[in-house]
């Protein structure tokens, strides 16, 4: 079974004071295999976010329908775990009661916690920062903690929003690493939106081109580059052939924004 | 010390050293006492309007050792805090309620803004008819100047919560009401706190015009008996007590918000 179906999914936001309908989204139908990791590539504003957040459940689709592991999306929860552009720790918790957050939400007792938010504090390799605030913490730092926790409440699905827009170009490499490795040992599908080429490709085990507004799926592409990956890979001729392939099916499309 | 940047105080936004800051506050009570001083002693303002400095503290010594004044000093806190706690138990659950569901945004919202403008002062004809002259009547005049406005400045907080931090809380499994108690109220804790602050510094005036009329004890009261006397002294050193205690209750809830709240500190 797939892990997500997107089906005929579209998203008209309403006429604002006599203004046209923005058609945020054409329809768009797509599924994605159990411990895929799909890339959504595409210029600013054409819609990746909005079908990732109707994927997330925190928008609804003005047509067609979502199924994860084969289960209508009605709204947020905890099977999809998110991962945000901004920085959303919450900042009245310290690192480790923020990955404790979703278990605490479930009901799991603070002994079981314990041992789960240990765990995925050194996975993203935070050990010693548990009872930092947020604010303590750089924009690499929040965003590790960000994605230890989503994944420290088991969810089938991560659903990442540009989760390393905001961070310098040397931080990005290293998470890029540091997620694919946590991708690996944990085996989840991941769906991740971003506009960067480079990381799109670096990613994924499979590449979905946008075009501008109004979104549609432009290009699918598998990226058949073996795992684990490091940061020498981008240097390789098949990556960097790729890296021209959707340079130039994006290229276009960001033109029309420019 | 040692070397001062020509223009530092002059440059916008600058922050000053802690010792600067310190000297720079001193320095205008200073200035106002310097100035009233001169008014006083100079002889440009008749001592029947305006009591000096030096009268002033004579006066007020010997209100506290003679005619008990710390009696109507506690009395007059006793109200101002009794008045303002019951505003707050009720005004801030319910400025939650209001921030966080619409529907009770739209139920409460129009007649609190109208409430809020009806002047405490103006009810305490009707509350000594109500109530009488007592403590009762005393406490509703706080409560009623203070009620209103902590429930709008809480409910704005709470309808201000960041958006992103409510949407992760929902893909990390909250329920509505976990968003709520875990959420919307921890996130507006901190700006809470300094609602109560700034609406307690408000319930001090109430408290005065209270007991400005009908009232046998408190600091009101001591006002008015000494405007009868035409003791400026005694006037003047009661108004400087309201503004000590102001400062004193800012210095402590300033300082349980940090406290509280280590996590918003910039």
């Amino acid at each position: 079974m797939s892990a997500v179906e997107i089906k005929n999914v579209g998203r008209v936001f309403p006429a604002r004071r006599g203004g046209e309908p923005t058609v945020a989204l054409t329809p768009v139908s797509l599924d994605i295999a159990q411990n895929e990791f799909v890339t959504i590539l595409g210029p600013s504003g054409c819609g990746k976010s909005t079908l990732l957040r109707i994927v997330g459940g925190l928008d609804d689709p003005s047509t067609g329908e979502v199924l994860v592991n084969g289960i209508r999306v009605v709204g947020p929860g905890s099977d999809r775990g998110m991962v945000f552009q901004s920085y959303t720790l919450f900042p009245w918790l310290t690192v480790a009661e923020n990955i404790a957050f979703g278990l605490r939400e479930k009901g799991m007792p603070k002994s079981a916690r314990d041992g789960v938010v240990q765990d995925y504090v050194r996975k993203v390799g935070l050990n010693g920062f548990e009872h930092h605030w947020p604010r303590q913490l750089s924009g690499g730092m929040q965003q590790r903690v960000a994605i230890a926790r989503a994944l420290a409440n088991d969810p089938a699905i991560l659903l990442m929003d540009e989760p390393f827009g905001a961070l310098d170009n040397q931080t990005r490499g290293l998470m890029q690493e540091l997620l694919l490795d946590i991708w690996q040992s944990e085996r989840k599908t991941v769906l991740f939106v971003t506009h960067d080429i480079e990381e799109a490709i670096f990613l994924a085990s499979r590449c979905l081109a946008m075009s501008a507004r109004p979104g549609r799926i432009k290009a699918d592409v598998p990226i058949a580059l073996p795992y684990p990956r490091d940061y020498h890979l981008k240097a390789d001729p098949t990556f960097v052939d790729l890296k021209m392939r959707m340079t130039e099916e994006i290229r276009g499309e960001a033109t029309l924004v420019a | 010390m040692t070397t001062i940047r020509r223009g530092r105080y002059l440059r916008p936004l600058q922050p000053l050293p802690g010792a600067a800051k310190l000297a720079f506050g001193f320095l205008f009570f200073a200035l106002f006492v310097a100035a009233w001083g001169a008014a006083t002693f100079g002889g440009f303002v008749s001592p029947l309007f305006l009591a000096s400095p030096l009268r002033m503290v004579q006066e007020g010594w010997s209100l506290l050792t003679e005619y008990n004044f710390s009696y109507d000093i506690a009395v007059t806190i006793w109200r101002v805090v009794g008045g303002f706690v019951l505003a707050a138990i009720i005004a801030v659950p319910l400025g939650i309620a209001m921030g966080a569901w619409k529907v009770v945004e739209a139920l409460l919202e129009p007649f609190v803004s109208f409430a809020r403008y009806l002047p405490a002062s103006a009810f305490i004809p009707l509350l000594i008819l109500w109530a009488g002259i007592g403590e009762t009547q005393k406490l509703l005049v706080i409560f009623i100047g203070s009620v209103f406005q902590i429930i709008l400045m809480v409910a704005f907080t709470v309808g201000q919560t960041r958006r992103d931090l409510v949407e992760a809380a929902y893909t990390l499994g909250a329920s509505d009401l976990g968003i709520v108690k875990r959420v919307l109220i921890p996130a507006s804790a901190p700006q809470i706190a300094e609602t109560l602050r700034l609406v307690l510094g408000w319930a001090w005036t109430y408290v005065i015009v209270a007991e400005l009329i009908g009232s046998s004890s408190g600091i009101g009261h001591m006002i008015v008996d000494s405007q009868a006397m035409l003791n400026t002294g005694q006037i003047i050193f009661g108004i400087i007590v309201i503004g000590i205690i102001g400062l004193v209750s800012d210095f402590l809830f300033k300082a349980a918000n940090r406290r509280l709240f280590p996590w918003s500190l910039a």
